[in-house]
């Protein structure tokens, strides 16, 4: 790669950096870097097992059906697949979406839908409509590390609602919009994935989801329900989305066949009430004109073999392997106060430390056994909250490397653990300027990791 | 003139030392050198002897590039290399080593205390620390000793901070010192072949100034070179800059990290191979002293070279 010969643009002086910095926009200020991206580079060495990404599993996708239908689409269908299309989408995708979303009980309008590039695009549209600077904007705590720079780039001020193990604390929702109420605002919306979160892995209880819907609808208040993972169920009852709840009057619906089939056709959707998406299929047009034709002919093909359930089976049942693999390891290599969730669907598991530990500065730690995950800031607006939690991946790898990578992570942890107690044991002699303050055996959880800490309340 | 860059590594601040070796791959371009770029992983030493390069461009930071173990194999290898010599790496990257060097050279740097966690975890140095806080004062800062950039730093502004902090800095490296905190402007003086640039200061945006990204990130720190200081001020800050440059054995370039407090500089630390990137500090300083980045690699090239001739 570095002997192919190519030319780079002439360098950048301080006196450009300096004009640049004059023309940039005030959002830019805010918007931040991934979090801690130079680690994460690191992460990316092949030798590193990497519990960081959010991969789906791709190597079971059958190579053969693969071929056949790209090559179908090459040969019948060349001059569309190669051709922009609506930016709506086509009528043929959206009637996938409409399957897609029928299996969860979900039947939407074919005209409330919009595929966008990615579930990451809806999310991008809905803010670009909805959210001026200065604008509040709701979402979970922790919540989906990619949706903080979104909401950064349009200037929300985000507020985040703590989760324990049945998802957002609705009455912690209504406190803070009862506290908005009294200083004369309102969030624009409240963003959740209630199923199967990412980064927590818990799911919202029914009772909290029609407390959440009926809120919405006493207070004419918009939720983006983003559904990522709620057809990857691999224990549990099913439980309806907010979307079904609601029947799309409040609820804005984001969806995607990144989990279910593939990320890198970059196909997702959105679902809203007609007003709300007139002006998402304007900022569509601004944006990109339209998503990808020939990953939507794909898609089509794909659905017309009628075996993405199946396929979607096969998935749960690798998952819910890797999952009791993971927790197995959990249980095994993590130390007696660590803390996690056990979700029965989707990718992840979030696990907490003693509030001593800060994941980032472990991440340095871990990268040195090569092995990697997110650090729990990433899924906080306020970089100072989730500092002692982790996101655990546990549908991107094999069961081999999450026992080894688990394993690997526990044995740091340890080793700063007993750190931790020997810096705070220790016990100078009587009257000396000695000791800090903590004893190791009541170090104290951290308060800005609710998850899996405090109880569910008894009102749900 | 074949020049091997040698960028990338294991260390932490690959993402730095890959921008770092992008620049002066381009810069070496222009110059009209003929390049060979190599991500130093296993199999540089394969790489080097298929390219039989003339010199290597070390534009790499922090643990394995910027710590004398790239240099001491290019030394084997009979390659001469840009930047500071193996010693001096070695000085450099170890900030409790070089601030006993700095002390002995009658440097100004501000007191301190090391520890091996070994310290801690076998011999009960946690009974120590009480004592130790009382000299340094809080809030202290708390820095795992080998490391570059900003990672791992942590202030302590009281006792119940220090073992959090300890435990961080420990992540990095199995030795940290407690440093005393020095209020003042935050200065770096990159030297050039024993002469002093302009001086840059750095005046952060707000938040923490210890911030790792902040240094990386156009716009979040704003730096002003060449800084606006007195005569004295600023014959003060290069002096201190130069001593320590001198006491830790460097050549061809380096970055020597200060604080100017109302009694006079203090130097933190000296970065043996500082960032080379659009934002880095050397190319600012350069460019206020009239050189444009072509000319500063030339001339770090040069000098590499006549370091080279010079051994027998």
């Amino acid at each position: 790669m570095e002997e192919t010969p190519h030319r780079r643009r002439a360098h950048t002086r301080s006196s450009d950096l300096a004009r640049y910095a004059g023309l940039f926009a005030a959002r830019t200020g805010v918007m931040r870097s991934s979090a801690m991206r130079d680690l994460m580079a690191v992460t990316a060495r092949p030798e590193v097992i990497s519990l960081a990404g959010g991969l789906p599993d791709t190597s079971t996708f059958p190579a053969a059906t693969f071929a056949a239908q790209m090559t179908r689409i090459a040969q019948e269908s060349t001059a569309e697949a190669l051709q922009y299309g609506p930016t709506e989408g086509f009528a043929e995708t959206v009637d996938c979406i409409i399957e897609v979303m029928g299996a969860e009980g979900m039947l939407p309008d074919p005209d409330d839908v919009i595929v966008t590039t990615g579930g990451q695009q809806a999310i991008d549209l809905i803010c670009k409509t909805l959210v001026d600077p200065g604008d509040v904007v709701v979402c979970e705590a922790p919540t989906y590390p990619g949706a903080v720079p979104v909401f950064c780039s349009y200037q929300a001020e985000t507020i985040q609602i703590d989760c324990d193990e049945d998802g957002m604390r609705i009455e912690d929702l209504e406190a803070v919009l009862a506290r908005l109420d009294g200083e004369g605002r309102r969030p624009k919306f409240v963003y959740s994935v209630p199923s199967f979160q990412n980064p927590a892995g818990v799911t919202m209880s029914l009772e909290r989801r029609r407390r959440l819907v009926e809120l919405a609808r006493r207070r004419e208040l918009l939720v983006v329900e983003d559904n990522p993972y709620g057809l990857l169920r691999f224990g549990g009852e099913p439980l309806p989305p907010l979307y079904q709840l609601d029947g799309g009057d409040f609820v804005i619906y984001v969806g995607t066949f990144s989990k279910i089939l593939s990320p890198g056709i970059r196909l997702g959707w959105a679902v809203a009430p007609p007003p709300v998406m007139e002006k998402i299929v304007l900022g569509k047009q601004a944006s990109d004109l339209c998503t990808s034709t020939l990953t939507q002919h794909f898609v089509r093909e794909y659905f017309s073999e009628r075996r993405w359930q199946e396929y979607i089976a096969d998935l749960i049942g690798i998952y819910r392997g890797r999952r009791d693999t993971m927790v197995a390891a959990l249980r095994e290599h993590f130390p007696a106060e660590a803390t996690w969730t056990e979700p029965e669907g989707g990718l992840f598991i979030w696990a907490t430390l003693p509030e001593y530990i800060d994941t980032s500065d472990l991440l340095a730690k871990a990268l040195r056994e090569d092995v990697a995950f997110v650090p729990g800031q990433a899924a906080y607006v306020d970089e100072s909250r989730g500092r002692s939690s982790m996101r655990l991946n546990f549908s991107g790898v094999g069961d081999e490397e999450i026992r080894e990578g688990v394993r690997r992570i526990g044995r740091v942890i340890a080793e700063q653990v007993d750190l931790y107690k020997a810096l705070t044991v220790a016990k100078g002699p009587e009257g000396s300027p000695g000791t800090p303050g903590r004893e190791a055996e009541d170090v104290p959880v951290d308060e800005g990791a609710v998850l899996p800490f405090r109880k569910k309340e008894s009102t749900g | 003139m074949k020049v091997a860059v040698l960028k990338g590594g294991r260390s932490l601040e690959r993402g730095v030392s890959l921008r770092s070796g992008a620049r002066v791959e381009d810069a070496l371009e222009r110059l009209g050198h003929e390049t060979v770029a190599i991500d130093a992983g296993g199999d540089l030493v394969r790489r080097l002897a298929a390219a039989q390069p003339e010199i290597a461009f070390v534009a790499m930071h922090g643990l394995g590039g910027e710590d004398g173990t790239v240099q001491e194999l290019l030394e084997i290898l009979g390659i001469p290399f840009t930047g500071p010599p193996v010693a001096a790496c070695a000085r450099c990257i170890d900030k409790v080593l070089a601030k006993h060097e700095l002390r002995g050279a009658g440097v100004p740097t501000p007191d301190w205390f090391a520890f091996n966690e070994t310290a801690f975890r076998e011999l009960g140095a946690g009974d120590a620390l009480g004592g130790l806080e009382q000299r340094l004062g809080f809030p202290l800062v708390v820095k795992p000793s080998r490391g570059g950039s900003a990672l791992g730093v942590k202030f302590a502004a009281d006792r119940s901070e220090v073992p959090e902090a300890l435990v961080s800095a420990f992540s990095y490296d199995s030795r940290v010192l407690l440093e005393r905190f020095v209020e003042g402007r935050e200065v770096a003086v990159s030297v050039l072949g024993g002469e002093a640039l302009p001086v840059v200061e750095a005046i952060p945006g707000g938040g923490d100034r210890y911030d790792f990204e902040a240094r990386y990130e156009i716009g979040r720190t704003d730096f002003v070179c060449p800084a606006e200081l007195g005569e004295g001020e600023a014959a003060a800050v290069t002096g201190a800059a130069l001593g320590a440059y001198e006491a830790l054995g460097c050549a061809g370039f380096s970055r020597v990290d200060l604080i100017l407090a109302d009694d006079g500089p203090q130097v933190l630390e000296v970065n043996a191979i500082p960032g080379l990137t659009d934002t880095s500090l050397l190319p600012q300083a350069a460019e206020a002293a009239g050189m444009t980045f072509e000319q500063l690699v030339d001339r770090i090239l040069d000098l590499a070279l006549s370091a080279a001739s010079a051994v027998p």
